[in-house]
């Protein structure tokens, strides 16, 4: 009888060498007569693990991890095809702490399943969230999202509930769904995760987005940094067509869903909704102002629902299970899980869904287990690039979207950075204000300006030219840009550089203060 | 093996004219015309104007915009390394320095031999393994100089 081994096509296991392990393993197993099925799956996120490999016995899936082309053959000795003992046996991967105390709603089927066939998602649940929806009709389905308290998880936090009604009230010939996969934030991998480990979830959350709104055709657009995830979702939409859960007649039910994905060209800015829009419709990724808003006119001026990879996974599950199980989850206004997103200098990195409410340091200690350097725990970045420096002080800040906001930062994209005591946190304020720079769209003007006007300034506090002065020069920019930008990109690069000074003063001053005609 | 093939106008319009029944055709345009020749054309933007009913200060400033279209070819090998957040913390910066200093490269920069393009990019997912590259397409966790020199070594398959 054939053994079945999974081995991840994920872009980390890729990373690491995960195509070299399964031709180890091909040629491993035939040498020794094995007969020896390789199923490419995506992963369960646990990031250190990986490539993590698992095999069927008959006691259940046995996990080995992280394994290197040159740990196959003895692991093949070990009795790999058995769940045989050995060093990197890490046993029943469901039982692995980290995985077992999760919220897995959205992410259950990752690095479980073929990544692209459909027989192999419906086997595990998929599509009995659309199923519902069909059964429920249009109303009830955006009254289940409005009631499971879904908040947009790209970062703004707003109610999918009430975007999804806006578009589908909305009067037009022609409406959109868009999934907005342009996943820029730095230290955020969930959609990448999701698409290149189960693309079927979005496939079937965007679905039921158009049939509660009445869009017949929906575009994924994914950021080009992720080639990967790019292919496996053409090779999911591909075998979902072919298979009748896309097309003319999803599910035999005669309604009409089409979907493509567009690939990205290197713009940040385009993760910005209507920048997105623009890039979509074949323009420069330059951010329009509101309104009108994209529910009522959006791409090529039709009402368009712009979600998240996030959010739209989340709905298939809410769908089966009903809003308030979805709801039970989280606390105050942030119901749910969120999928947090653990990188940096950490020593176990990975993917974390679980209930709003617990703590960074919950996360960063309990999960992550400290930073991989060894070193203290300096600052944490929360929410990508945009997203404010914590100090140890704010670790018992619970991941809420208000109760971040209360300390002057924001969950975003749910991704955690973790730095040691090694840091420059005066350098982490300039970089905020290059990369700016860099990824301004340039329309207005205290973004386009302010960011590099930001940078010359930090310049000057950071050679120690008049520090305290340049500092409040650079507090007067960042107050500017707060209040003066046209959407978060100049309005949100204050938050990390002003959370920097706010909270590690002693490195804005180490340049000293030099006299005048250093300068 | 070239990646790319010359740049042939004729083709080019055959490739503007297979994708030009998409809703916003532009990007798709512009990435398969770069798939193909390795960057995109001066000449291809009056091809893609008339294609699309756009002027050609349109599609010279779509093409401007976004950091993948190049304008002229790059070396053979494309190397992307992440400078973001979440590299920085893994030590991406003094890596990126002895990386450019192998190459003899600086950021944006083809080597002498025409061999490696070095761009910077800014969060490749890749964020809990970090340093992190795209080696044209292929991830590399976990980067050092030498994986990244035994990367570009290997035949491409």
């Amino acid at each position: 009888m054939s053994v079945t081994v999974t081995v991840p096509r994920d872009a980390v296991a890729l990373g690491l060498g995960a195509d070299r392990i399964a031709r180890a393993l091909f040629a491993g197993a035939e040498r020794r007569g094995l007969d020896l099925t390789i199923v490419r799956t995506g992963s369960r996120g646990l990031l250190w693990l990986e490539p993590m490999i698992e095999v069927a016995t008959a006691q259940g899936r046995v996990a080995y991890g992280p394994v290197t082309q040159g740990d196959v053959e003895a692991l093949l000795d070990a009795g790999l095809a058995e769940g045989g003992d050995h060093p990197l046996r890490l046993g029943d991967p469901e039982k692995i702490p980290y995985l077992a105390r999760q919220h897995r709603l959205t992410f259950h089927r990752c690095g479980v399943i073929d990544p692209v066939s459909v027989d192999d998602y419906r086997a595990h649940g998929g599509y009995r969230g659309l199923e519902a929806a069909l059964r429920l009709g249009p109303e009830a389905v955006v009254g289940a999202v409005r009631e499971s308290g879904l908040r947009g998880r790209g970062g703004a936090g707003f109610p999918a509930g009430i975007k999804w009604n806006t578009v589908m009230l909305a009067q037009a010939d022609r409406k959109y769904v868009v999934c907005n996969a342009d996943e820029g934030d730095s230290g955020t991998f969930a959609d990448r995760i999701m698409m290149e480990g189960d693309p079927f979830c979005l496939i079937e959350g965007m679905t039921i987005a158009g049939i509660a709104t009445g869009a017949t055709r929906g575009y994924i657009y994914c950021r080009s940094e992720y080639p990967q995830a790019f292919r496996t979702l053409q090779e999911a939409i591909a075998n979902g067509v072919a298979a009748g859960v896309l097309g003319d007649d999803v599910l035999g039910s005669g309604r009409s869903f089409h979907l493509e994905v567009r690939l990205g060209a290197g713009a940040y800015i385009c993760g910005e909704e209507t920048s997105l829009l623009e890039s979509l419709e074949g323009k420069r990724g330059i951010v329009r102002a509101k309104p009108p808003i994209p529910a009522l006119k959006g791409f090529l001026g039709r009402p368009t629902l712009v979600n998240n990879v996030m959010t739209f996974t989340a709905v298939p599950w809410i769908l089966e299970h009903g809003a308030a199980a979805y709801a039970a989850y989280g606390q105050g206004r942030s119901l749910g899980t969120l999928p947090i997103q653990l990188a940096g200098n950490i020593k176990h990195g990975g993917l974390i869904e679980y209930a709003f409410g617990i703590t960074l340091r919950e996360v960063i200690e309990d999960f992550g287990g400290g930073t991989r350097s060894g070193r203290p725990v300096r600052a944490v970045q929360v929410g990508g690039p945009l997203g404010a420096y914590f100090p140890d002080s704010l670790l018992d800040t619970p991941l809420d979207y208000e109760a971040m906001a209360a300390k002057n930062g924001l969950v975003g994209h749910g991704g955690i950075v973790v730095f040691d005591d090694t840091v420059d946190m005066a350098a982490q304020a300039r970089f905020a204000f290059e990369f700016c720079a860099t990824e301004s769209c340039g329309k207005c003007t205290p973004c386009r300006i302010g960011a590099t006007r930001g940078v010359e300034t930090m310049d000057k506090v950071m050679a120690g030219i008049r520090p305290a002065e340049n500092l409040k020069l650079v507090e007067d920019l960042c107050e500017i840009m707060t209040d003066g930008s046209l959407c978060a990109m100049g309005g949100l690069t204050p938050m990390p550089v002003m959370s920097a000074i706010t909270h590690f003063p002693d490195d804005f001053t180490r340049g000293g203060d030099l006299p005048i005609a250093a300068e | 093996m070239p990646r790319h093939e010359p740049w042939n106008a004729g083709r080019a319009a055959e490739i503007v004219a297979e994708h030009g029944h998409l809703e916003g055709a532009t990007l798709p345009i512009l990435h398969a015309l770069q798939e193909t020749f390795g960057y995109v054309d001066a000449e291809a933007v009056p091809l893609i104007a008339d294609a699309l009913n756009l002027s050609r200060a349109e599609v010279h400033g779509c093409i401007t915009f976004y950091h993948d279209f190049r304008s002229a070819p790059a070396g053979r090998r494309s190397v992307k390394l992440c400078r973001a957040e979440a590299c920085q913390a893994q030590g991406s910066e003094r890596l990126h320095g002895e990386i450019l200093a192998r190459l003899g490269v600086g950021w944006h920069e083809t080597s002498a031999d025409g061999a490696v393009t070095v761009e910077p990019v800014y969060c490749l997912g890749l964020c809990a393994n970090g340093p992190a590259a795209l080696v044209d397409e292929e991830p590399i966790a976990r980067l050092t100089a030498d994986s990244l020199s035994a990367a570009l070594a290997e035949a491409r398959s």
